[in-house]
């Protein structure tokens, strides 16, 4: 596995590297410059905007209205969709990557989402926040209570994610699915990647998000 | 029930409609026997004519055209005084300097479709080979048949790639046919509150009223010019049969309620008791002083006819395979005539080509008639969208300094 996150990152200029979200860095990086990107659940268009202004041919679903029009008023090619019922009318291979970036936990059914990203792109990036983050463990164990934190502060009666998994967790579905990991970075609570030679555990533990780069399987495995 | 006053007959601009019919205060493009237009019923148009208006200037490249396709009861009088009404310009909110389709930056062009009756050839023109007006005689013509002869203007003109062509409605139908037909001609398309078909709804509602303006005696089988007669009554009720279907419930709700006009009481008779009656019989008689009874019938039926998917072996995505055209796609929330899905539908089969494509759904209660009207956030995205869309076309950010002598280029 090649896990070589390089921060800051090639081709943006550094006084904007910082305005810009570590993770979206990361994911800007695992793509090649000059290739089609879909971004699942884009928000205000501010990967798609980074993506962009590399070389990248960019589009975006998004379901909020507001992010939409923020995003069409950015300049950006985005439609209003929903992950879960209209990533089926995309046709096969049309995209080199398709990107799901903090959005997997919110979606329905992540395992059919997760298909359909392989189906519609050649790759997939998806970034998600790691339920198994030490942070998290602990407000359960001793707190006794739903964790939150500052990345995911909403309650449980409000949150909009519904299906959280660890880095672990999706790990397993990954195989289950035949789906290769290419990519892996964990990073942590400050954004940067936890260090590279440690073992899983720790970076299930010490992670406080996941960002995987996934390409299709080989048949018949 | 001697109170019941029966809609009006126009008086105040009936020459003034006849006059624009044939000879209109507009600019002309004329087109010869040797320049037919040729119709998807298999007729040969010739001659025929356009009338259409300009705003600002053509840049040197011939890079900054914009097309805006007119609705149903439209025209090319998109941001000047009407020679008929004497009204505003119909799109005066999206069209000036500092608006998002700005003169300043944009050569703006708006030609009335072939079937109309503002100066374009249709059913109200004179048919050269009888000397009579055309009436039912006129050849029944399409949504692409007014494509085809808006890209003969733009030849005419001298423009081979047009930067934008935006529309609403049945101006939005005209953006897709342009992308569909014309793909790489088109560089950016703004389709507004508008379907790839005409839904078994809207044919219905048209085919109301087209049996209102065919039931009006007056009407004479359509041959009521020949007699100086116009019936103004059918048409009136068409118009406000539409004009229902441009509206929401909410926007007729906030603006009439159940008000009284001008009394307090029920007169316990069929007078427009309620504002929202009298609203409609103002909307009805004063659309008829503007349009040709027998040009509703043509550009309704026109509308009906549109259905993208069926020129393609009835798949839209292949309308539109491999273009390279840049497309904002917008609809209304309270629109019902073109609802979202509509919309959604046509975004569906743009995804599926690959194409670089935005989709907005702006929020609003005013129904269709939305993109007539001062809707801030529809302004925003159209302005936004065009700005990239010329970023990437290369056109200049800040109005063109043109020299103060010898700005145009012909």
């Amino acid at each position: 596995m090649n896990i070589q996150p390089t921060l800051p990152l090639a081709g943006v200029a550094p006084e904007r590297t910082g305005s810009y979200r570590t993770d979206h860095l990361l994911v800007a990086d695992m793509v090649q410059p000059g290739s089609r990107v879909l971004d699942v659940g884009c928000g205000d268009g501010e990967l798609l905007e980074l993506l962009e202004s590399r070389g990248i041919d960019g589009r975006g679903i998004e379901l909020s209205r507001e992010g939409v029009n923020h995003c069409v008023a950015r300049g950006l090619a985005v439609v209003q969709g929903d992950a879960d019922t209209d990533l089926v009318n995309y046709p096969d291979d049309a995209f080199d990557y398709v990107i799901l970036s903090q959005t997997l936990q919110a979606t329905r059914q992540p395992r059919v989402v997760l298909e359909n990203l392989l189906r519609i792109g050649h790759r997939a990036i998806v970034s998600f926040p790691n339920f198994g983050f030490w942070k998290m463990r602990l407000q359960l164990l001793i707190g006794g209570h739903m964790p939150r934190t500052e990345n995911l502060p909403a309650t449980w009666y409000d949150t909009s994610n519904i299906h959280f998994c660890t880095i672990k967790d999706f790990v397993q579905l990954c195989d289950e699915i035949n789906v290769k990991m290419e990519r892996a970075v964990a990073l942590d609570l400050y954004g940067r990647p936890v260090p590279l030679n440690l073992p899983w555990w720790v970076w299930n533990m010490f992670g406080e998000q996941g960002v995987f780069l996934l390409s299709r399987g080989e048949k018949g495995k | 029930m001697s109170n019941v006053r029966p809609i009006q007959s126009p008086q105040a601009h009936t020459d003034d409609r006849a006059q624009e019919v044939d000879h209109p205060s507009s600019l002309v493009a004329t087109f010869g026997m040797d320049q037919p237009l040729k119709l998807d019923c298999g007729i040969d148009l010739a001659p025929f004519q356009i009338a259409y208006q300009t705003y600002g200037e053509l840049n040197a490249d011939r890079s900054n055209a914009i097309l805006i396709c007119h609705a149903l009861t439209g025209d090319q009088h998109v941001n000047n005084i009407h020679p008929v009404t004497g009204k505003p310009g119909w799109w005066d909110t999206m069209v000036g300097t500092g608006k998002p389709l700005d003169p300043d930056k944009y050569f703006i062009i708006c030609s009335n479709v072939i079937g109309g009756c503002m100066g374009s050839t249709g059913p109200a023109s004179i048919n050269p080979a009888t000397g009579k007006v055309w009436g039912l005689e006129f050849p029944v013509i399409t949504i692409p048949d007014m494509v085809r002869a808006q890209a003969m203007l733009i030849d005419r003109l001298g423009i081979t790639t047009l930067f934008c062509v935006v529309g609403g409605s049945m101006g939005g139908m005209q953006v897709l046919q342009w992308t569909a037909a014309y793909p790489e001609r088109v560089f950016s398309a703004l389709p507004i509150a508008c379907a790839t078909r005409h839904s078994a709804q809207n044919i219905a509602f048209h085919e109301l009223g087209r049996q209102a303006v065919m039931a009006d005696p007056d009407w004479r089988g359509g041959r009521y010019v020949d007699e100086d007669l116009h019936p103004h009554r059918g048409l009136a009720v068409a118009r406000m049969a539409a004009h229902i279907t441009y509206l929401s419930d909410a926007a007729l709700h906030r603006k009439f309620g159940r008000r009284m006009q001008d009394r307090e009481l029920p007169t316990f008779s069929f007078d427009a008791d309620f504002q929202v009656e009298s609203y409609l019989r103002y909307q009805g008689s004063s659309f008829v002083e503007r349009f040709d009874a027998n040009s509703y019938l043509y550009l309704t039926r026109a509308m009906d006819y549109f259905d993208i998917a069926a020129d393609h072996n009835g798949v839209l995505a292949k309308a539109f395979n491999g273009i390279k055209t840049r497309f904002c796609v917008m609809s209304f929330t309270s629109d019902w005539l073109f609802p979202t899905s509509e919309s959604r539908a046509l975004v569906h089969a743009l995804n599926a080509s690959s194409a670089r494509v935005s989709f907005a759904e702006i929020e609003t209660d005013r129904g269709h008639d939305a993109f007539l009207l001062d809707v801030p956030e529809f302004f925003d995205i159209a302005r936004a969208f065009l700005q990239a869309a010329g970023k990437a076309r290369g056109l200049a950010s800040e109005p063109a300094s043109e020299p103060a002598n010898g700005g145009t280029q012909s």
